[in-house]
């Protein structure tokens, strides 16, 4: 049997998920008015996109083959990987979404699919949406982790970032490495900002209430001591709906708190709940979502334990999860969607809401593949014109990859073994230290690394690099640490980073064990035990607590580059793994 | 007037007057405050601490006990706690963080009419729990709360 391209498309859409149809339905999808022809459901669409940091061009991105769910995550989306993750949601290996929510088959894939994203083809996507859902119908939301990750965001202070999103048409968003530039600054791009920035679980602490710098920014709220609004309410097909936002509650722990120093954070989801009531009440909503960068897993948890919210869109781990997931509470049910990074997907939700009530919906997380989408001339033009004065700089060509070089995963990826070995080389250490941030494109084999690519990976406000010494002791608390971040059965205890990055060192790791017993066998590449009271010396970036003195990283990963020509992983220190055997979030 | 507004006022008379001793960090000479418990204040054993403030280290855990804390400290130096609880006749409310190496952080005597609803600020070393200790009619009751303290950084 055969179906049209129309047919099919209409089905995946009533399935409100992808992937029912064989790959080859997918393969035939040359033209674009197939693969994003997505059936209107409902009376109204809200458009979400998260953690795209700064990339502006379409990029590759490879999805993690190592995402462990512990405790009661396990097995569980998002911590589902590889063939896992085709199987549990229904996905035909080989498509074009099996290319897109997962590493397998990666670089052939990549070459045969094109790169992912970039604001030009996303554009056109979000603009054709609109137009076939009609005026009025649709909003578009932003999860935050937009203004950081490339080198013109960091050189223009987000600047580039909220002028494109502007020129998208970006109507609701909320932060988190937003916050990584200087409290002025973060306060002038939003009065820049044309769409609305919202936050109910940032305050202004006590101490700087007393003589507040911002007083007279717009969204500070003196009574409450919310730095910015809580929440903003849109009409939507004549539908009222709330838009709450939950900025990253680890921001100041997570990122430096000296950039920001009169603002806490926190989860805060009594105060989500108080909100959620008191919108409810006052606001007569016909909807009430929220715009989370919590991360998932809090998410997942904040949904069980907070009533009345009927969505949450949420970002921050970067996971590409086709279907929400649905968790009940004492007020019904609230769905919790996350979708994905760098510019990758975008999700469509299209509802059906009447009387104040969510009665049906459909859901697509639809992957923006820049060869298939014409790029609007509009943002291309803009782009270029935020690009020109760095293009030389960044297009430049310092080596070639001698094989896919990623980050995201749990662990090590190639890349970051890569700016760890160039950290140990050009600072001549013995081990050095990587944060695991989940941003960070992808390069294929025989592809030149740009200066881009390295900007890419380390683009941060804090780059600065150290050199010191450190006892055995002191790098397995660090260890231990990060560990408990990202393995914390009690996910209000996750920061939702990955595991930070080592140069010349090995260890293993039982991730279900408790804080403190995690970590144990470290050794050296040369295969000598890590002696607690012995020194090391250590070189890392991105440190949190003050300035460190060294050159910023992206300039010794460039020195180290260049030195290479062809660049291959010697050795990758990952560690070894107990008590993961048969966990889906890993590959087998 | 909402809760911040209130606690904000608060803090505000409280710096003007300079006496209240509420607001733990506000006031830290311990000559200042004339009935210093240095025994309890100093103890290094959490039931010893307990009951050198209440009498007696034997509390029942009550889900009538609110304790407002982060899940994870923004800076372990000054953790924001606060405790309050929907019991009468509430004498006082003692705070506790397990694992620092002098559990006992605050001692709130309410007099007879207050609102049971206190909030100052604790160091914390380490991870740990904090736990309040509520006197009310005679009676101890008490609940905990994780903290995380962590080294930071590395988050994506």
């Amino acid at each position: 049997m055969t179906i049209s391209r129309r047919e099919f498309v209409q089905l995946m859409g009533l399935a409100g998920a992808a992937g029912m149809l064989p790959g080859s339905a997918f393969a035939a999808a040359k033209k674009p008015s197939d693969l994003y022809e997505i059936p209107k459901f409902g009376n109204l669409c809200l458009m979400h996109m998260t953690d795209c940091h700064a990339q502006l061009n379409p990029v590759y991105f490879r999805e993690p083959s190592v995402n462990l769910g512990i405790g009661p995550a396990r097995g569980k989306a998002p911590h589902i990987v590889g063939k896992n993750f085709l199987q549990h949601f229904d996905i035909t290996p080989g498509s074009i979404e099996s290319h897109a929510f997962t590493y397998l088959d990666f670089d052939n894939a990549a070459r045969k699919y094109g790169k992912v994203g970039g604001f030009s083809h996303l554009a056109t996507l979000v603009k054709r949406l609109r137009a076939e859902r009609g005026d009025g119908n649709s909003i578009l939301l932003d999860g935050g982790d937009t203004w950081q990750g490339s080198g013109t965001a960091y050189w223009t202070r987000g600047k580039d970032m909220v002028g494109a999103c502007n020129l998208l048409g970006v109507d609701v968003m909320t932060g988190h490495w937003e916050f990584t530039y200087l409290d002025k600054e973060i306060i002038t791009n939003i009065g820049d900002f044309k769409g609305e920035f919202v936050a109910q679980n940032v305050s202004v602490n006590e101490e700087a209430l007393f003589d507040y710098r911002f007083p007279d920014f717009s969204g500070f709220d003196e009574d409450s001591g919310l730095a910015f609004k809580p929440y903003t309410m849109k009409s939507i097909n004549g539908m009222r709906v709330a838009v709450i936002g939950q900025a990253f509650p680890y921001t100041p722990i997570a990122n430096p708190q000296r950039f920001i120093p009169d603002w806490t954070f926190g989860i805060q989801d009594a105060r989500m709940q108080s909100m959620v009531n008191q919108v409810r009440e006052t606001e007569k909503p016909d909807l009430v979502v929220v715009i989370s960068h919590n991360g998932m897993d809090v998410d997942l948890k904040m949904a069980s334990r907070v009533s009345g919210i009927d969505v949450i869109f949420g970002g921050h781990t970067h996971d590409g999860v086709p279907r929400p997931v649905e968790i009940s509470n004492k007020g019904g049910k609230t769905l919790v969607t996350n979708a994905g990074s760098n510019g990758k997907f975008l999700a469509v939700m299209d509802l059906d809401v009447r009387k104040g009530r969510l009665k049906d919906y459909r859901y697509r997380l639809v992957p923006v593949f820049s060869n298939l989408l014409e790029a609007d001339k509009d943002m291309q033009t803009y782009i270029d014109k935020v690009r020109a004065p760095y293009k030389d700089k960044l297009e430049k060509k310092l080596a070639v990859a001698g094989e896919t070089l990623y980050r995201r995963g749990n662990f090590n990826g190639s890349f970051d073994q890569i700016i760890c070995d160039a950290l140990n080389k050009i600072n001549d250490t013995q081990i050095s230290l990587s944060p695991g941030f989940r941003w960070g494109t992808s390069v294929l084999p025989g592809q030149d690394i740009t200066m881009d690519h390295v900007m890419d990976q380390t683009c941060i406000t804090y780059p600065e690099t150290y050199r010191r010494e450190m006892s055995g002791e002191e790098i397995k608390a660090i260890l231990e640490d990060v560990a408990d971040n990202l393995f914390n059965p009690d996910p209000y205890y996750q920061q939702g980073g990955d595991m930070v990055r080592l140069g010349g060192l090995d260890y293993v790791c039982e991730p279900g064990q408790t804080m403190g017993k995690r970590i144990t066998n470290m050794t050296l590449d040369n295969g000598s035990k890590i002696e607690a009271q012995k020194k090391y010396m250590v070189s890392g970036w991105a440190t949190v607590g003050s300035k460190s003195p060294g050159r910023p990283i992206w300039d010794v990963v460039a020195d180290y580059l260049k030195e290479q020509g062809t660049v291959k992983v010697k050795k990758l220190n990952t560690p070894l793994l107990i008590g993961v055997k048969g966990n889906p979030g890993i590959a087998s | 007037m909402s809760l911040n507004q209130k606690r904000r006022v608060f803090l505000k008379g409280s710096l003007a007057a300079g006496t209240l001793g509420a607001a733990a960090g506000l006031l830290t000479p311990g000559a200042v405050l004339a009935a210093w418990n240095k025994n309890a204040f100093t103890s290094k054993n959490i039931d010893e601490a307990i009951a050198g403030v209440v009498g007696d280290p034997v509390t029942t855990p009550s889900k009538d006990i609110t304790i407002k804390a982060p899940d994870i400290a923004e800076n372990g130096a000054v953790v924001p706690v606060s405790v309050s609880t929907n019991m009468d006749g509430v004498e006082s409310i003692t705070l506790l963080v397990e694992k620092n190496a002098s559990p006992l952080a605050a001692v709130f005597h309410l007099p007879k009419g207050s609102l049971p609803d206190v909030s100052t600020r604790v160091k914390m070393g380490k991870t740990s729990d904090v736990i309040a200790v509520v006197k009310a009619n005679g009676k101890l009751f008490s609940a905990r709360k994780g903290v995380k303290v962590t080294i930071g950084g590395c988050g994506g």
